[in-house]
């Protein structure tokens, strides 16, 4: 698993697992041929001038001043090859910034000291996180506590998970194997215990995993249980205009906010919602309606609340053609005449959200008729905020 | 050589001239104080070696059950402190750079000499609370002290820990305003800004980080202190607040701060090595320039901390290309010290095997700084092990390397005896070899994925941690010697002379130990530093 | 003090300096250097205080109203004031005039404690209408709640901070009342009085930066 000296079983380097990581290893062993050269050079020369100008009787030194022009050549010349390091770690980090459309989206939650997984088909783990090989992976992280580092040393990804943020990454796992999934921002006592594995599957065996895991529903139907127990439905309307805004068709949209300006309907602005609903209103919406749910509901529920609301929109915009589409108006209640009702029923069962089918649904684990966000472009989202 | 007057021969000097505790606790001779504040750090040394010591034994396992892992955490993180505030951040600026930047400038004293002492007795003050902190059960937040889990989450003396740490920052502020006016105003006639040893210009650079950056910690502490009384506070995101933000605030301050832990090293390089090779220094304008450089520059790239936060992309590329301009200053100042042994007269006394220790070790610790400016590779090593070794390999295969090297090489000064010569050399190669077999392994294992701060690692890891706690060892007996070479001098060791290594520089004109006024007779400078002799020879024009 | 005090032209020259006007410069510089580093300690909450402001502006207009412009501008007032007696004691210092410089320097003290007197009962009336963050905070408009709080919190550690450094300036201003009274000043020699004097207009400035930050956000237009 490890590569290593052939004769003391000391591990050297990683193994490289990821889409990412033969271009980081690149890169790192360019970085360490130029450690070795300019080391080697400069200990040759000490070396050398150490045995060759050593003290002697009668041999004095030989004064120098110094030389503009070869200063010169040793600033320039190291600055241009960092320049090189330079470029060349900037285009690998703005590749790996933006996630492809076809990416499965799966959630973790950091918490003292654990990692919790939960798949977009309803699945839980803790510190054990299955994926596919060849299926591009986004992580939508968010943090119960302190701040957390989620870290695959072998898939070369790491990002901070910090509270009050959605942090994210994404990687395409390349090798079948198991590999260590690390916390690297020190966070309490147990700090060393949270850790886990990732488990790449082939393809058949990723199915049947799925197929054996127990499911209680997936992420968007938990969702809507939560929804409803919440008393969410009572004013955010399906059919109709509530006191709330509807929020069908409404994940990724840009919307009109009340002192006039506008944001995209991303993961941030829904949780934002739920935990201060006052900090950004709809326009023409009423302040002070929906209840302050900071620190009632856990970070995983949200998540499963997150998954209802994108099941709720049928064609979820792509990233890129969020930003500068027309923002919606959410009409109040008293405009509510003008609005069409959503022609669809009210109900999740019916509102089939599938656009093409990518992870193979298994039916053991998939409700006929229910969502499966997993089968869904990416989502609009900034990564952080 | 320098001067045009030399005082007589003193009998009485700085050590003997009155014998009282109180003389001694209450001084204000910058020379007193220096050693008053080297018995201190030096103290602060050996409390943050053994919290190492302990690290290495527990991580000698895989297992990590030596220590509980609370146990550990505080382990780490009193090392951490302790190092860094207690012991890094004063090490040269308040022992060497006391007795030396005086003298070298041809003053007296430093220009508030009650100031200097007040110093002091905050430094001490901050380290006493460290101590309380410490006896107490600890505090286990990194010496970072990230929130939310210091503000809100860690159980263990976060406040005491804290406001020693607030409280000694407030000496290292007065201590570099200290330095900046002497250097500006108490220069004897004749010590223009260009005849300044190196050593002075790597002190006015530190002092300025000292004095700009220090204060930033400081707020950002007792925001923090605030917070965790309260329970509430900036940082806090369950109010809107963020935890981030601690971390700019912090990173501004400390990235600096790291410069506060070298430059003073490098200023003392630039001494040994021209002192031992009886040359000229190479390039005397581009070092003292490249400090500067390296003061100014070392503002504007905290952001490479935290690469993998959520930093914007554009600011993320922002510090990285920044970070790269500022490796340019270091690797200028180590060619030129190499540079600066070319057709030299070499001698290989204790302070310049330091000098190659130096050179070497920190030639590596800046290179591997440049992984961490590479954005994707950051990536893979931000937190672990080969974070670890980076800034062990500046720190203390920089720091501490040249702070050993300058304490043997104005020892005979210091304290008018010389110590054994084959003993010093045992240690600095205990030290070297110790050093390199402790943290070069964490290169490896922190690419490998070995987080750092972890008091139980996967298995596979054992045999690469097995060698650096045997590193550890070697280090450690490297480290104590000393302590009993350089008690055995006070009473045992040869009379040293005014300059035994035939050194230029105002310091060795003067008698060992000098006298409480250093000069009878301020001298009037009327050459450059290092004038080992006149300039024959100038490479490519 | 185990001071050396080599007597050289003056009384006041202190053995490591050549004359009494490289004393004056170096006390100068030094006092300048230390503002300066006053400018980072408070910058590093002012750089707070803009990051939140930009983030929430509305919840930090919120809480002007419950920032009482009439004791805010009346402590302005006061500072302002004292700032000139400073002024007044400094020059008095220069002419050699003992009895007139003491007369200042209390004045300038009494302006100090009026204000500190006035920032308690401000801080009383905050604590009163529990909006001290983490001491049963309670605020209205609900929405603002959460946000408001880091206002306030930060409305506490820079005021607070300046009141520090207020009463840190009257202890340094008692000091030299009585080395005025024992008629250490003199037109050669009045650096603590100056150098005191820089510190206490910095302080001032720091409050007129303060003022209308933290209590005049919310009344634009």
């Amino acid at each position: 698993m490890f590569a290593s000296f052939p004769i003391a079983d000391i591990p050297l380097f990683p193994p490289a697992a990821s889409a990412q990581a033969p271009e980081v290893d690149a890169l790192y062993f360019f970085l360490n041929a130029v450690t070795i050269v300019m080391s080697a050079a400069i200990f040759a020369a000490i070396i050398y001038f150490a045995a060759k100008y050593k003290r002697r009787p009668g041999v004095k030194a030989t004064q120098i001043e110094g030389s503009t022009k070869l200063e010169l050549t040793w600033s320039i010349a190291p600055f241009i090859i960092m320049l090189a390091m330079f470029a060349w770690g900037a285009k690998i980090f703005f590749a790996e910034a933006e996630p492809p459309r076809d990416a499965t989206e799966i959630f973790v939650t950091g918490k003292q000291w654990m990692w919790k997984i939960q798949y977009p088909d309803g699945g839980r783990e803790i510190d054990e996180l299955h994926v596919a090989v060849g299926q591009p992976v986004k992580l939508t992280m968010a943090s119960e506590d302190v701040i957390h580092s989620f870290f695959i040393p072998a898939f070369r990804i790491k990002h901070d998970v910090v509270p009050g943020h959605y942090d994210s990454v994404w990687f395409t796992p390349t090798k079948p194997g198991r590999y260590h999934l690390f916390c690297t921002e020190y966070c309490g006592a147990q700090h060393a215990g949270m850790i886990g594995w990732v488990d790449v599957l082939d393809k058949q065996d990723y199915q049947k995993w799925a197929a054996g895991a127990s499911i209680q529903g997936t992420l968007a139907e938990r969702g809507l249980t939560e929804f409803e127990q919440l008393g969410c439905a009572t004013c955010h309307l399906m059919d109709q205009q509530g006191r709330g805004p509807n929020l069908r068709n409404l994940y990724g949209k840009r919307i009109y906010l009340s002192d006039g300006s506008t944001v995209i309907a991303d993961d941030a602005y829904i949780r934002e919602s739920i935990l201060d609903p006052n900090a950004k209103i709809v326009a023409s919406f009423q302040r002070d309606i929906m209840p302050v749910f900071q620190g009632q509901i856990s970070e995983e529920s949200i998540n499963e609340v997150i998954a209802y609301i994108k099941s709720l929109t049928q064609n979820v915009p792509p990233s890129q053609e969020g930003s500068h589409q027309w923002p919606i108006v959410l009409a109040p209640p008293n405009t509510l005449q003008q609005v069409p009702a959503a022609k669809s029923a009210g109900t999740v069962a019916t509102s089939p959200g599938v656009q093409g089918t990518v992870a193979p649904a298994n039916p053991a684990r998939t409700k006929p008729g229910s969502v499966s966000p997993a089968a869904r472009p990416a989502p609009a989202q900034k990564g952080n905020q | 050589m320098a001067t045009e007057v030399i005082g007589p021969v003193e009998q009485v000097n700085y050590l003997n001239s009155q014998h009282t505790v109180k003389s001694w606790l209450l001084t204000v001779d910058h020379k007193r104080i220096a050693i008053l504040y080297l018995i201190t750090i030096s103290i602060f040394f050996m409390i943050g070696g053994s919290f190492a010591a302990a690290i290495r034994f527990n991580l000698a396992s895989p297992e990590g059950n030596l220590f509980s892992a609370e146990t550990y955490n505080r382990l780490f993180s009193m090392h951490g402190i302790v190092m860094v505030f207690m012991f890094l951040v004063p090490s040269i600026p308040t022992t060497l750079g006391n007795f030396l930047i005086p003298i070298m400038i041809g003053a007296r004293d430093v220009a508030f000499p009650k100031l200097n002492l007040l110093s002091y007795y905050i430094f001490l003050t901050g380290g006493l609370f460290a101590l309380f902190a410490i006896v107490h059960g600890g505090v286990d937040t990194g010496w970072t002290f990230y929130a939310p889990y210091s503000s809100t989450y860690s159980n263990s003396y976060v406040l005491a820990a804290a406001f020693g740490v607030f409280i000694a920052g407030f000496s290292s502020i007065l201590t570099g305003l200290n330095f900046i006016i002497t250097i500006h105003k108490l220069r004897a006639p004749g010590m223009t800004w260009n005849r300044l040893p190196l050593f002075i210009w790597a002190h006015y650079a530190t002092s300025l980080i000292q004095v700009l950056g220090t204060p930033v910690l400081a707020i950002t502490l007792l925001l923090l202190a605030f917070e965790r009384i309260a329970r509430v506070g900036i940082f806090d995101p369950n109010i809107g607040g963020d935890p981030i933000l601690f971390q700019h605030l912090f990173w501004f301050y400390s990235h600096p701060a790291v410069y506060i832990m070298i430059l003073p090293g490098m200023g003392v390089i630039s001494e040994l090595v021209s002192c031992f090779s009886k040359k000229r220094i190479f390039g005397y304008d581009f070092i003292a320039f490249s400090s500067m450089a390296i003061a100014v520059l070392s503002f504007v790239v905290w952001g490479h901390h935290m690469f993998v936060t959520g930093l914007s992309m554009y600011s993320g590329l922002a510090f990285s290309l920044l970070s790269f301009l500022v490796a340019v200053p270091s690797a200028i100042k180590v060619f030129n010290w190499t540079a600066t042994m070319y057709k030299g007269s070499i001698s290989f006394d204790t302070p310049m095997l330091y000098v190659f220790g130096f050179i070497g070790l920190f030639t590596i610790g800046g290179l591997t700084g440049l992984y961490l400016a590479t954005l994707a590779v950051d990536v893979q090593t931000h937190g672990t092990y080969f974070v670890v070794a980076h800034f062990h390999y500046v720190m203390v295969g920089g720091m501490l390397m040249a702070f050993l090297g300058g304490i043997h090489f104005w020892w005979p000064k210091i304290t008018g005896r010389m110590y054994s010569e084959v003993w010093s050399k045992v240690s600095a190669v205990l030290i070297f070899a110790g050093f390199n077999l402790t943290f070069f392994p964490q290169f490896i294992l922190g690419y490998l994925g070995m987080p750092r701060r972890y008091h139980a690692y996967p298995p596979e890891f054992q045999t690469l941690n097995v060698l650096s706690s045997a590193g550890a060892t070697v280090l450690a007996v490297g480290y104590i010697l000393p302590v009993f070479y350089f008690l055995w001098s006070l009473k045992h060791g040869k009379p040293a002379g005014n300059n035994p290594w035939e050194a230029a520089g105002l310091e060795w004109q003067i008698p060992s130990p000098p006298a409480t006024h250093n000069f009878d007779k301020i001298p009037t400078v009327v050459e450059e530093a290092y004038n080992y002799g006149p300039v024959e020879e100038v490479v490519l024009g | 003090m185990a001071e050396t005090l080599v007597e050289t032209e003056g009384t006041h020259v202190q053995h490591h300096f050549a004359d009494a006007e490289q004393q004056l410069e170096t006390a100068t510089l030094g006092m300048w250097t230390f503002l300066i580093t006053e400018v980072l300690f408070f910058g590093g909450m002012f750089a707070s205080y803009a990051i939140y402001r930009s983030m929430y502006p509305a919840a930090f207009e919120s809480t002007s109203r419950f920032m009482d412009i009439r004791l805010g501008g009346t402590n302005t007032a006061v500072l302002i004031c004292s700032s000139l007696t400073m002024a007044m004691a400094v020059r008095s210092a220069q002419v050699s005039k003992r009895k007139p410089l003491i007369m200042f320097l209390a004045l300038t003290m009494f302006l100090g404690l009026v204000f500190l007197g006035i920032k308690a009962i401000e801080y009383t009336n905050k604590w009163n209408e529990h909006l001290v963050p983490g001491f049963h905070f309670q605020y209205e408009p609900a929405q603002f709640m959460h946000n408001a709080q880091l206002l306030f919190f930060l409305y506490f550690c820079m005021t607070g901070m300046h009141a520090l450094h207020m009463i840190i300036g009257i202890g340094l201003l008692t000091t030299l009342i009585i080395m005025a009274a024992r008629n250490s000043f003199s037109a050669t020699y009045y650096t603590p009085v100056e150098m005191i004097g820089l510190y206490w207009h910095f302080v001032d400035i720091v409050w007129i930066f303060l003022f209308p930050l933290l209590y005049l956000i919310g009344h634009h237009g």
